[in-house]
């Protein structure tokens, strides 16, 4: 077990190596740059070289790549172009607030996707299925964005059940411990502040939960149809055993081994399911610094920490996903 | 008073769109406590969905059971599906043909024995545990602590079979029904599995209802044999009278049809001819006719129907194969 922890590890740091490379090349051939949003598109030719030099973006590519690189082991991302503050400070004050938006989305997508998707093979063929099955299609083929402005639209103008955007009620304070609003509240018992942060939580969660929920559904669905049909279901039942041991122990547990496969696959469309909903409700979390980061005149420091931090949150997601597969299944254990 | 006595059960299978299929067709047979009774007949004769019917085992949906089942005087159809439930397991058993896919894959063995004991007796988990090690060692599996926490992949395909039937006799059921429980193994280890089986109904009074398409394991074990073809019973005898003087001749094909050492050498293997056909034509005469050599006019008129012979078992022919003529 162990020695796959640290095959795992080691392959996490190759990638990322290669990932930093690919960003890094990329993002410089991007057309326009931070120097023109800098200066404006009227500054001479002088003044951009001077500052394209200050900035080090004269030197070769592979030199810079280095310099980076070197800074980078250190924990040195730089310090943004736009605002001048440390790229990790910049990550660190958005991160938790993008954590928090998919973490909330997660629960929302697995605490009800697993359950409909096992109601659904269950009762095959039935209402509840059909209508559960034309729900995950059009989970799956609506727009993130169009969802978003809906739901907002509906449930912040024309319904006043809650707040349009934003983490927090403008003038409500609340004590900064982890960066994650909700359980920032409980810790610090400003129960007043958790709740108004998980009020402003609850639509972009919902927005952005909508595909990994029809995803999570299509696959319990199938799943649990395929368990249904196993001989051990028939034996455990021919034990005489009650039907929530037999649902819990012997069905869910095999039928969950595809949709935790699913889960970390889905962490993918989290982080850019986020990009999308962030913009929708104002939530200033990673999503918005990007936008505000290509947008805002190719903030390279800080958009190649973002990008390496997401991916680096999607292949430990994944690790643990593999990891948590071998504590389910006992077949995966013995290679 | 019989531990069994099955009444005209019938199974029909019924797909929106489909015709109706009969899988079993008004079958009778009893089981005396502690007897062995066999079901026999190739694939699609409808020994195993009888079983599953008996269990309570069918799906929900898409089949319609009529008949009775009695077991010691209650009806196990009419049975609410909980009553059945708490039955299943305590009173009346199963196993099945393949060891490996009827255990969970993901659950260790232990607590899949250690399970029956926690429902039907009250156990709790660590007790169920010490208990399920006893009966790990009775039905023969070498270091049975050791088991306990081992998965089925673990394990031979054997030793999965016999945690199954430790599974199956954990509460001492008066029943237990096999359903092919050999078929999936090794030669060598059939017999050593139907050793066990007998060893361990002989030792606990246990009645088993054996289903097999191999007379070999009826020749072995079974105390009466009943003959099923295309869902009806064709033919019921004791043992000695069946091997002796098989009268019906799907029957006397299966017994001329098995392998013998003791053949001249090159001789062709007997084989009957044709197979069986997937809808059960018994509404326009004898099922077996088509493959029958012994057919009359009257095979083609109706099906016959089943009639108690001589020797005190019951017939479903027109025109047996005569008693003197042997087995060869």
């Amino acid at each position: 077990m162990l020695r796959v922890i640290v095959r795992r590890l080691l392959q996490l740091v190759v990638t990322l190596i290669a990932l930093s490379a690919l960003i890094f090349i990329w993002l410089r051939n991007l057309p326009g740059g931070p120097v023109e949003a800098l200066l404006g598109e009227r500054a001479t030719p002088e003044r951009r070289a001077l500052l394209t030099k200050a900035l080090g973006y004269d030197q070769p590519i592979l030199v810079q790549y280095g310099k980076f690189m070197q800074r980078v082991v250190t924990g040195d991302f730089g310090n943004s172009i736009r605002s001048g503050d440390p790229v990790t400070d910049v990550i660190s004050r958005a991160f938790p607030a993008t954590i928090e938006l998919a973490l909330a989305a997660m629960i929302i997508a697995v605490g009800l996707g697993v359950p409909l998707g096992y109601l659904a093979a269950r009762w095959r063929g039935r209402s509840l299925d059909n209508l559960t099955i034309a729900g995950t299609l059009l989970g799956i083929s609506i727009p993130i964005f169009f969802l978003g402005y809906l739901l907002k639209d509906v449930f912040t103008q024309n319904i006043h059940w809650f707040p349009p955007s934003g983490r927090l009620t403008t003038g409500l304070d609340n004590t900064n411990v982890t960066g994650f609003f909700v359980l920032d509240g409980l810790l610090t018992r400003e129960f007043d502040a958790s709740a108004d942060a998980l009020w402003h939580l609850i639509l972009p969660a919902i927005t952005l939960a909508t595909i990994p929920l029809a995803v999570i559904v299509r696959i319990t669905r199938a799943s649990v149809l395929d368990v249904l049909n196993e001989d051990y279901v028939r034996t455990a039942e021919a034990k005489g055993l009650r039907h929530r041991t037999i649902r819990g122990r012997h069905i869910l547990r095999n039928a969950l081994l595809p949709v935790v496969t699913t889960i970390g696959l889905q962490t993918g469309a989290l982080l850019s399911g986020a990009v999308l909903t962030e913009k929708v409700y104002n939530w200033g979390g990673i999503g918005t610094l990007i936008t505000d980061s290509i947008s805002g005149g190719r903030d390279y420091p800080v958009l190649q920490a973002i990008i390496l931090l997401a991916a680096l949150v999607f292949v430990v997601v994944n690790l643990l996903v593999d990891l948590s597969y071998a504590f389910i299944d006992p077949r995966v254990r013995v290679r | 008073m019989s531990l069994l006595d099955v009444r005209d059960l019938s199974v029909v299978f019924q797909r929106r769109g489909e015709r109706p299929f009969t899988a079993v067709d008004k079958v009778s047979f009893t089981v005396e406590p502690g007897q062995t009774v066999g079901l026999v007949g190739e694939s699609g004769c409808g020994k195993s969905v009888t079983s599953l019917a008996i269990m309570g085992l069918l799906p929900k949906r898409g089949n319609k059971v009529t008949g009775e089942v009695l077991f010691e005087d209650t009806d196990l159809l009419k049975l609410r599906p909980d009553d059945m439930r708490d039955r299943r397991g305590r009173e009346i058993s199963m196993i099945f043909q393949d060891p490996l896919s009827s255990l969970n894959p993901v659950i260790p063995i232990g607590v899949q024995v250690a399970e029956v004991l926690e429902r039907h007796q009250g156990r709790d988990r660590k007790q169920a545990l010490r208990e399920a090690r006893d009966l790990l060692d009775a039905v023969g599996i070498p270091d049975p602590q050791r088991r306990l926490s081992e998965y089925p992949h673990q394990i031979s395909g054997g030793m999965r079979q016999r945690a199954l039937i430790a599974i199956a006799l954990a509460c001492k059921p008066r029943l237990l029904i096999a359903d092919e429980p050999t078929t999936a193994l090794d030669v060598t280890i059939q017999a050593q599995i139907l050793t066990l089986l007998k060893q361990l109904v002989d030792e606990t009074g246990t009645a088993l209802v054996m289903i097999t398409h191999d007379l070999g394991v009826v020749a072995g074990l079974c105390d009466t044999v009943n003959v099923l073809y295309g869902g009806k019973v064709v033919e019921r005898a004791r043992r000695h009278e069946l091997f002796a003087h098989a009268r019906h001749p799907y029957t006397h094909g299966l017994l001329n049809s098995v392998p013998r050492l003791d053949s001249p050498r090159g001789e062709r293997l007997h084989a009957i001819r044709g197979s069986v056909s997937d809808n059960i034509p018994w509404a326009e005469g004898c099922a077996f006719a088509p493959r029958c050599d012994n057919v009359v006019d009257a095979c083609l008129e109706g099906p016959p129907p089943l009639e108690p012979t001589a020797t005190g078992g019951d017939l479903r022919c027109n025109n047996p194969v005569s008693e003197e003529v042997a087995v060869r």
